[in-house]
């Protein structure tokens, strides 16, 4: 989230999109309740399903999974074509008047550059004009043809309401009222927010979605203030946790990124990721890239790590390809991966495709399994009839099960999705043999030094070099981690007049005050603040607001910095003022900057400067313009999903190599189990229920008893057609696989328009399998086909062709 | 006598008058739990909250083509959430969600119905109370209530339902599924000031089009304890089935009402005989020279 839970009640308007928050985040939803008792807000909720949230919302409109970017398009659209834009924001806080290269382009559906064969683009176009000083062009009047407003407003003309109906299926009417509720807080004393999950980000599209309703936001002044902002519903908890400390295969710890293969100079490396500013008095703040590196392969190799063997730069992996988890599971497939740890996960019931995945993990020689629960993955070789019904003497894998604890049962912290770093005690001992992770680990670690150590090996001083500080070596506690992911001084720190700000030994204040030149240690630069001098910061218990906006900024600690809304120097106008003092979040007091939130800028930039607000973007200001930064383009633009009900692209009919993500990745072997409209004529998405969590609460009697059996929903329509009953147990077939469940059927899934077809939805909720106290069922995602998002690898779950028959 | 037993205005089959020496704490009409169904996004933790607070623990049943689950309130599912799908004339559709169960009448008919003396009781507070150990599961209370909320256990043959956590309640705490409820949409307090809270809620909703919003607390049962903020107060029935008159079954009211001297007079009129009996056939005795001719027979 760039604002966070308690925030939502500023809100005015709230559209729920590509999300269920009442279904997936009941607790958070308490904020939504708020804003419409006591802050008269509207709540709009638009989904393939009449759902939960939408039960609640004042506004429902109805969307065919998939074709967010031409909804969300056709309110740029209307946006601009009714101008309902917030001038002073979009003139002062974003590119709109940048020039772009006079090479862009984009022609039927693909953008300037692209190889049909690799399914890559040459990005070199995708860029700003530049000066001979190496600044932006800007045309101020945005008059120029190639100014970003210019190509935005050609980009998006053709998303027209009709358009919108056509592709999504929503009634014009409605797709009005939408856009007239987001465009009443293009006002500065209006804020609207966007709630958003993993029905955005489970496409092939999804990272180019969420880009959209970005832009919609940018366009109304919706980023930086109260009330506002896009917020990410993590489902997890700790999922955000895990993306902060780097548990992707791109990620270092704090959003840092990984060589590629072509990256083996250090000072190219750090150069490529700390960009000069592209304007005059910018403050380009990933400049400071190498300070956090630095003192992050300090806190991993110690006293190893030296200025003159570039604090171990050749120990870091450099990449050939992204490692996410479609790709490791191809590798297993292919016979090159032959060893897995699998630690809190259950991929078997998580990961799409469930053939390969059995496949996959019939392949190993050997997997960990380190879960507080007994996991589908953990049994994939048992026989559990029709629902997994593999040959168990065929498979080899040699599977080792770890118990751990559960989170109740360890000290530690946990963040939440407005990134609160909110600590916890532990509640009860673990289980029989259970351990808690990291002392699963750290033993692991110590076994496999020693055998380093004692008998050598390729490459073995990652390992035998590794800083291990830890009172008991074998168990860190929770206390020392936290404490080395705030980082403290190895030498005493000065400032630039050289008085001692901070003494070895003691905790930093903040990542202001890491150094690139080895004095300080720190593992997550963007956790420093959380665990300082004066303690540990994400304890703390004070609820008190002072301002009454929900800025409670003495309850536990936001990374980063403890700054509650991102990004909220916009949220006042260039001179400094609030754009509404109603729910003020800073303001500059004639001498800094101050007020109920921690300032995300240069604390004493004067306003006037020019210096923009967003400061993590080198020219300041906030992207209509991805520029480099997306696989399939700067702009967002509808795609099918991969397996698409239409067979075509509607907005670009006659171009087949346009009809699905043309730089998504695809496996052979995945692109061969691609079905067809023909034999699969519905359209299954799948999702999540309240009563249940994961794969994890079928173990839990209570939820079992208040959702014991699997079911599908099917539109009442559709059901009539293929005679369907209440209850009756139906299969749900894809090409890859089927399930039986129960028939729901509802007249909240109704059958759309598009294009001149009626296309229904098929809905699938994911919770069951064949280990737990519910019922027995059938992983949901036998269904599901392996292709992910271009950018993130997120498989995708939302868009996928099934059939539905009687049993 | 526990402090609380002090507290019971009424009691069922009962004709001595309840405790009246303590001033009552009851203020503002009792209590009462308000259900706002406009803010109820039917996610269960009311009757997860419920099950554990009571230590009940329901089969793991089926679906059986819809959310409700379990599939009806039982002995060990004291409240449910029953989801029902409602198509406007517009064509627009609502999914109105309603937290079922005990709806703790004012004037009770499963406490009118019930013959077992103390099996139902009603608390000052408004609470009414089933007794397990005095039922003789006749299921009479099943037949009084309006709502068709009690519920005959298949193990013990007794009767049970929500009591509103009346050991919470007594002990100045909300009842579990209020405390739990992560919308806010049931609230506990005394009942004017839920009246008044509904109020405001009611005015919310007809600000956004709900021209029919209003507080069901309806009159044929003396009004209720648990109340409902509806969006189409005009047609409760849409909430599956929540009646628009809800009244004591005639048979409850004519067995409590017009029926009850002829009852008595029948009850005397047997006592009467029975005790002309006695004094015209005195009871067969036993004589010792009996006992041991029989003792022979046996033995013989």
């Amino acid at each position: 989230m760039t604002n966070h839970w308690v925030d939502i009640k500023n809100a005015d308007i709230i559209l729920i999109m590509g999300g269920n928050a009442a279904e997936a985040h009941p607790c958070g939803f308490k904020w939504v309740t708020e804003a419409k008792a006591h802050n008269n807000a509207k709540l709009i909720v638009v989904d393939p399903r009449f759902n939960r949230s939408a039960s609640v919302a004042d506004l429902y409109a109805p969307i065919r999974t998939g074709t967010d970017i031409v909804f969300l398009g056709g309110v740029i659209k209307y946006l601009i074509d009714n101008n309902k834009v917030q001038h002073e924001y979009v003139k002062n806080y974003t590119d709109l008047s940048f020039i772009v290269h006079e090479d862009f382009d984009f022609d039927n559906g693909i953008f300037s550059g692209y190889n049909e064969e690799s399914r890559h683009y040459d990005k070199s176009s995708w860029d700003y004009q530049l000066d001979e000083k190496g600044k932006v062009i800007t045309d101020p009047s945005l008059r120029h043809p190639h100014c970003v407003y210019q190509l935005l407003k050609k980009h998006y003309d053709r998303y027209t309401p009709e358009m919108v109906a056509r592709v999504c299926g929503t009634p014009i009417p409605k797709f009005l009222q939408v856009c007239e509720l987001l465009a009443s807080t293009h006002t500065p004393d209006r804020a609207g927010t966007i709630l958003y999950a993993l029905g955005w980000t489970q496409h092939s599209t999804g990272s180019q979605i969420i880009r959209t309703g970005a832009m919609v936001q940018l366009l109304l002044g919706n980023i930086g203030i109260a009330g506002g902002g896009m917020n990410a519903l993590r489902g997890h908890s700790n999922i955000q946790g895990l993306t902060d400390l780097g548990l992707m295969s791109n990620l270092l710890p704090g959003y840092l990124t990984l060589p590629e293969e072509s990256e083996q100079d250090f000072d190219q490396y750090i150069a490529r990721r700390a960009p000069k500013p592209l304007r005059e008095n910018q403050l380009s703040y990933w400049q400071n890239y190498k300070r956090f590196h630095t003192s992050l392969t300090k806190a991993w190799w110690g006293e190893h790590a030296r200025q003159e063997n570039n604090y171990l730069y050749d120990f870091l992996p450099k990449l050939d390809k992204p490692y996410d988890m479609l790709q490791v599971y191809e590798l297993m497939n292919q016979g090159k991966m032959n060893g897995y740890i699998c630690q809190g996960f259950n991929p078997l019931a998580a990961a799409p495709n469930k053939a390969k995945i059995i496949k996959s993990l019939s392949q190993l020689k050997f997997m960990v399994i380190m879960d507080p629960l007994v996991t589908e993955t953990s049994e994939f070789w048992r026989n559990a009839g029709e629902s997994n019904d593999v040959d168990s003497a065929d498979i080899q894998t040699e599977v080792f099960r770890l118990p751990t604890s559960c989170f109740a049962e360890e000290d530690g912290t946990l963040v939440n999705s407005g990134r609160w770093l909110q600590w916890h005690w532990k509640a009860a001992e673990p289980p029989g043999e259970a351990k808690t992770d990291i002392e699963i680990m750290a033993t692991l670690y110590q076994h496999i030094r020693q055998l380093y150590e004692q008998e050598g090996g390729t490459f073995a001083e990652p390992v035998t070099q590794l800083s291990w500080p830890y009172a008991n070596p074998y168990a860190p506690t929770a206390e020392e981690l936290a404490k080395e992911l705030n980082g403290h001084a190895l030498r005493d720190l000065t400032d630039n007049r050289g008085n001692v700000i901070r003494k070895a030994g003691e905790q930093l204040a903040g990542f202001g005050e890491m150094r690139d030149d080895g004095s300080t240690l720190g593992g997550c630069w963007l956790y420093a603040g959380s665990w300082t001098q004066e303690g540990n910061m994400m304890a703390r218990r004070d609820s008190s607001d002072p301002t009454g906006i929900g800025q409670t900024l003495n309850w536990a600690w936001a990374w980063p910095a403890n700054r509650r809304v991102m990004y909220n120097r916009a949220s006042c106008d260039s001179q400094g003022e609030p754009f509404d003092p109603r729910r003020s979040l800073i303001h500059w007091n004639g001498s800094k900057w101050t007020g109920a939130d921690v300032p995300d800028f240069k604390a004493d930039e004067a306003p006037g400067g020019g210096m923009g607000p967003f400061i993590m973007n080198p020219e300041g200001v906030a992207r209509f313009f991805a520029r480099g930064g997306m696989a399939e383009g700067p702009f967002p633009t509808h795609y099918e999903p991969f397996e698409t009900p239409l067979g075509y692209n509607p907005l670009f009919k006659d171009n087949d190599k346009a009809t699905s993500n043309p730089a998504a990745r695809l496996f052979d072997d995945d692109k061969a189990e691609f079905g067809k409209v023909g034999e699969f004529p519905y359209v299954g998405t799948t999702y999540r229920l309240t009563e249940h969590f994961h794969y994890w609460s079928k173990h839990v009697l209570l939820n079992s008893i208040i959702q014991p059996e699997q079911f599908v929903e099917i539109g009442a329509e559709l059901a009539k057609e293929l005679r369907i009953d209440q209850g009756d147990m139906v299969r749900v077939s894809s090409n890859r696989g089927y399930i039986k469940a129960r028939a729901v059927v509802t007249k909240r899934i109704r059958g759309l328009d598009i294009d001149g077809k009626r296309v229904h939805h098929i809905g699938i909720p994911i919770h069951w399998g064949f280990v737990g106290v519910t019922q027995p069922g059938f992983l949901a995602n036998t269904l599901t086909p392996s292709v992910g998002d271009g950018n993130s690898q997120t498989p995708e779950f939302k868009s996928f062709l099934v059939n539905v028959e009687k049993v | 006598m526990a402090s609380e037993a002090m507290d019971i205005k009424r009691r069922s089959a009962t004709t001595t008058p309840s405790p009246s020496v303590r001033q009552s704490p009851v203020q503002g009409g009792g209590v009462a739990k308000l259900i706002d169904t406009s803010q109820c996004i039917g996610c269960k933790a009311c009757q997860v909250a419920c099950m554990e607070w009571n230590d009940l623990r329901d089969e793991v049943g089926h679906n059986v083509g819809v959310y409700d689950n379990p599939a009806d309130l039982t002995e060990n599912t004291w409240t449910l959430m029953r989801f029902a799908e409602h198509e406007k004339d517009d064509g627009d559709l609502e999914w109105l969600i309603r937290k079922d169960g005990c709806m703790h009448c004012e004037d009770p008919g499963c406490l009118k119905a019930c013959p077992a003396p103390g099996a139902i009781v009603q608390h000052a507070n408004g609470i009414v109370d089933f007794n397990q150990e005095h039922c003789i599961g006749c299921g009479y209370c099943v037949t009084g209530c309006p709502f068709d909320v009690p519920r005959i256990s298949k193990t013990d043959k007794k009767a049970y339902k929500c009591n509103l956590c009346v050991d919470r309640v007594s002990v100045g705490q909300e009842p579990a599924c209020v405390k739990t409820c992560p919308t806010g949409a049931i609230v506990f307090g005394s009942k004017d000031d839920m009246k008044q809270h509904a109020a405001e809620r009611i005015a919310d909703l007809q600000s956004r089009g709900y021209d029919n919003a209003g507080l069901y607390d309806p009159d044929g049962v003396g009004g209720t304890h648990v109340m409902y903020v509806l969006h189409h107060a005009d047609k409760p029935q849409l909430y599956s089935g929540l009646p628009k008159a809800p009244t004591i079954s005639g048979i409850v009211s004519l067995w409590k009402g017009p029926a009850k001297p002829i009852g008595v007079a029948a009850m005397v009129l047997t006592a009467l005989v029975g005790a002309a009996h006695y004094i015209r056939n005195r009871p067969s005795e036993v004589t010792e020279a009996d006992e041991q001719a029989a003792e022979e027979e046996r033995n013989g």
